[in-house]
């Protein structure tokens, strides 16, 4: 019987039924942070229960660790104690931990598959709702909460309920100047915030055909964004092509074995989707935010929604975002001003990104009015793109280059937004308080749109900007 | 470990009204940096509720009225965004026993009914009359009855939605899973052994 990704991987990993309904499913891979897992740690304690399986477990830090001053101790005593609970956590289990020595720290949905630990039907947990990046090599990776952790540290295994599947085809040619980005946040934005409560995406059609491995991982990794656990692409050549020669990647007469079981999972061409949506390329322009949610967005052309303009049942979170956002309801969203810019972040913060941010950047300035900062998304990441010379064009622009760690998007670090300021950023939520100011606003948009806004102050078209695309000719 | 059999929860309410009210709202990342979750239930909704000086804002749980509440009622798709167990754990240090809503995020509703917090979903229309009953009288006893799902208010019941798996595992004293986790220990072995990617 034909199936789909997510059914074959299922049923690979099902243990067995549970007496609530839900299926006991083994989770191959476990990564961890310094977050959501200290508790988790307590817990077995307190149950005097070991680690099952430590060499499934990765661990690394991210969301604390400040991007300037990374020198022990960190200034933020709470934030320090955090990093030696999990490497004390780590030593006496066993748990191997990508630790800021060791020069592969980074945010953990970027450090998995730079390491080849994210792996084509495979199951991954981590305590980060973020984890559905995974899904971009063709695992099915669930978010999880911390009492999870601890059934995961504990069994290997969590408790769940089965996902329905919602095959969203992408087909067509992108224009010149739209992003990955663009393409989830045009998806979120039609099918909502909720629509994806209870099913996995998986997501196909020529757009991710040709999308790059680190594409696919921005639109898999807003799955969440839009209500779905879990985000996939099938594995193809692309994505064995990425994961050759990577430290956790099999090698030798196992590369070929693993290549051929990798394949045998990808979706059969006739199984049967729970639902199917389509959208074409062409209709997705360079796509921002206005609003508290992700749903909240429109082309950069467009101008912002009127509460009155607006659907019966959204009228009241319109009107709350528009008072949140200090908006003005029906005015063009292009020439808002922005007071800070941030790329980076589990949705765009590899090498692809700033090595298209860098490519406009050169020869421009960040207006005088923003601070701008650049934060790779791991050591690694970092590495090449100073290799490449790549830092210092974002710093020749104004730029602060940064160290590794998901820095403003959440702001747990020393990176955070002021009073009401106005940020352009490349991260995955615009929520109220989410850059760390209880006012602070966000607006969401590709690195290259940021960048764009960057060097104009003032949320922009960055085709019209730097002559991305197709509006050169214009 | 033998837990509790959650048939139905009882207590006062308090409503909180609006869409999309995401973990980030519920309690503030910058709250997080802990190593326990030990008095998170004082930053809960800490920003909707607080000025930066301090001081209370307009919020139903600034309202002393309803200071006895261990219900909580919101709109569409509560706890959506961040994974972050710290949401319902904040609920439940605050003292929150169950929550009506008209639908939820899929993770915050399971680390909810992890914790025992059983989530119902009620009608939007449902939510607003139990939500005028309250502002009626706010010591009106509002009643989860997981096991048959209704919501009782003072004379007036209503039907809601508990999930069946979650309907079940409360009511059988199964939230917790880590007791039944471990007794499947050899049948996981026998899977792993299965995966070549977990000899690794």
């Amino acid at each position: 019987m034909s199936q789909s990704l997510f059914e074959k991987v299922w049923e690979a990993h099902a243990v067995k039924e549970l007496s609530n309904g839900q299926t006991q499913l083994l989770i191959g891979t476990h990564l961890i942070h310094e977050v959501t897992s200290p508790q988790a740690f307590g817990m077995l304690r307190d149950l005097n229960l070991p680690v099952a399986y430590p060499n499934r477990t990765f661990a690394t830090v991210d969301h604390i660790v400040p991007t300037d001053q990374r020198q022990e101790p960190f200034a933020d005593p709470l934030a320090d104690g955090m990093v030696k609970e999990l490497r004390k956590n780590c030593e006496e289990t066993g748990i191997t931990f990508f630790d800021l020595p060791s020069g592969k720290q980074g945010i953990v949905h970027v450090v998995g598959p730079e390491q080849g630990i994210t792996q084509p039907g495979t199951t991954i947990a981590c305590g980060d709702s973020h984890t559905s990046t995974h899904g971009a090599f063709g695992a099915i990776a669930f978010g999880v909460g911390t009492t999870q952790i601890r059934d995961l540290l504990a069994t290997q295994t969590m408790g769940i309920g089965k996902l329905k599947v919602r095959r969203i085809n992408v087909n067509g040619e992108l224009r010149p100047g739209v992003y990955a980005k663009d393409v989830i946040l045009h998806v979120i934005r039609k099918l909502g915030v909720k629509g994806g409560t209870g099913f996995a995406y998986e997501y196909g059609g020529s757009v991710f055909e040709n999308f790059s491995m680190e594409e696919r991982m921005t639109v898999c990794n807003m799955s969440i964004e839009g209500g779905a656990r879990v985000g996939y692409v099938n594995p193809d050549e692309k994505t064995f092509g990425y994961l050759k020669g990577r430290p956790y990647s099999p090698s030798g007469d196992d590369w070929d074995k693993a290549v051929e079981n990798w394949s045998s999972f990808a979706s059969d061409p006739d199984c049967q989707y729970d639902d199917v949506v389509d959208f074409n390329a062409e209709d997705i322009a360079p796509t921002v935010t206005w609003g508290i949610n992700p749903e909240q967005a429109i082309s950069v052309e467009e101008n912002i929604p009127t509460v009155e303009g607006s659907n019966e049942s959204d009228k009241d979170l319109v009107a709350e975002a528009l008072e949140y956002m200090k908006l003005p309801e029906g005015q063009p969203i292009k020439g808002t001003k922005v007071d800070v810019c941030f790329i980076g972040s589990c949705t765009n913060g590899r090498l692809s990104d700033f090595e298209e941010a860098a490519k406009y950047l050169k020869g421009h300035r960040v207006a005088d009015s923003v601070k701008a900062i650049a934060v790779p998304g791991s050591q690694i990441v970092d590495g090449i793109c100073r290799e490449k010379g790549i830092d210092k064009v974002f710093e020749e622009a104004g730029f602060e280059w940064r160290g590794a760690g998901c820095s403003m998007c959440l702001a747990m670090n020393p990176d955070k937004l002021i009073g009401d300021q106005l940020s352009a950023s490349s991260s995955n939520r615009n929520f109220k308080g989410r850059q760390g100011s209880p006012t602070g606003r966000t607006v969401l948009m590709s690195p290259v749109m940021v960048a764009a806004a960057a060097v104009r102050g003032e949320i922009s078209d960055a085709r019209e900007v730097f002559g991305v695309g197709e509006l050169v000719n214009a | 470990m033998a837990l509790e059999k959650i048939t139905s929860v009882s207590g006062a309410g308090v409503y909180v009204p609006g869409n999309e009210i995401d973990t980030d709202r519920i309690i503030p990342a910058r709250f997080m940096k802990c190593v326990t979750f030990d008095g998170l239930g004082e930053y809960l909704f800490y920003d909707v509720r607080k000025n930066e000086n301090g001081s209370d804002k307009d919020h139903p749980l600034n309202d002393s009225r309803f200071s006895e509440a261990s219900i909580l009622l919101s709109g569409a798709n509560f706890g959506c965004g961040s994974s972050r167990e710290h949401a319902p754990q904040a609920l439940y240090r605050y003292g929150f026993r169950g929550i009506i809503a008209e639908s939820y995020a899929e993770i915050f509703f399971g680390n909810c009914t992890t914790l025992g917090i059983p989530c119902f979903c009620a009608a939007k229309e449902d939510i607003e009359a139990i939500a005028a009953s309250i502002e009626a009288d706010p010591s009106v006893e509002i009643t989860l009855d997981v096991e048959n799902e209704r919501i009782r208010v003072g004379d007036q019941s209503y039907t809601a939605v508990v999930r069946e798996t979650a309907r079940k595992a409360l009511c059988e004293g199964k939230w917790d899973m880590i007791g039944e986790l471990k007794e499947g220990e050899s049948q996981v072995a026998a899977v792993v052994g299965k995966l070549r990617y977990m000899a690794r």
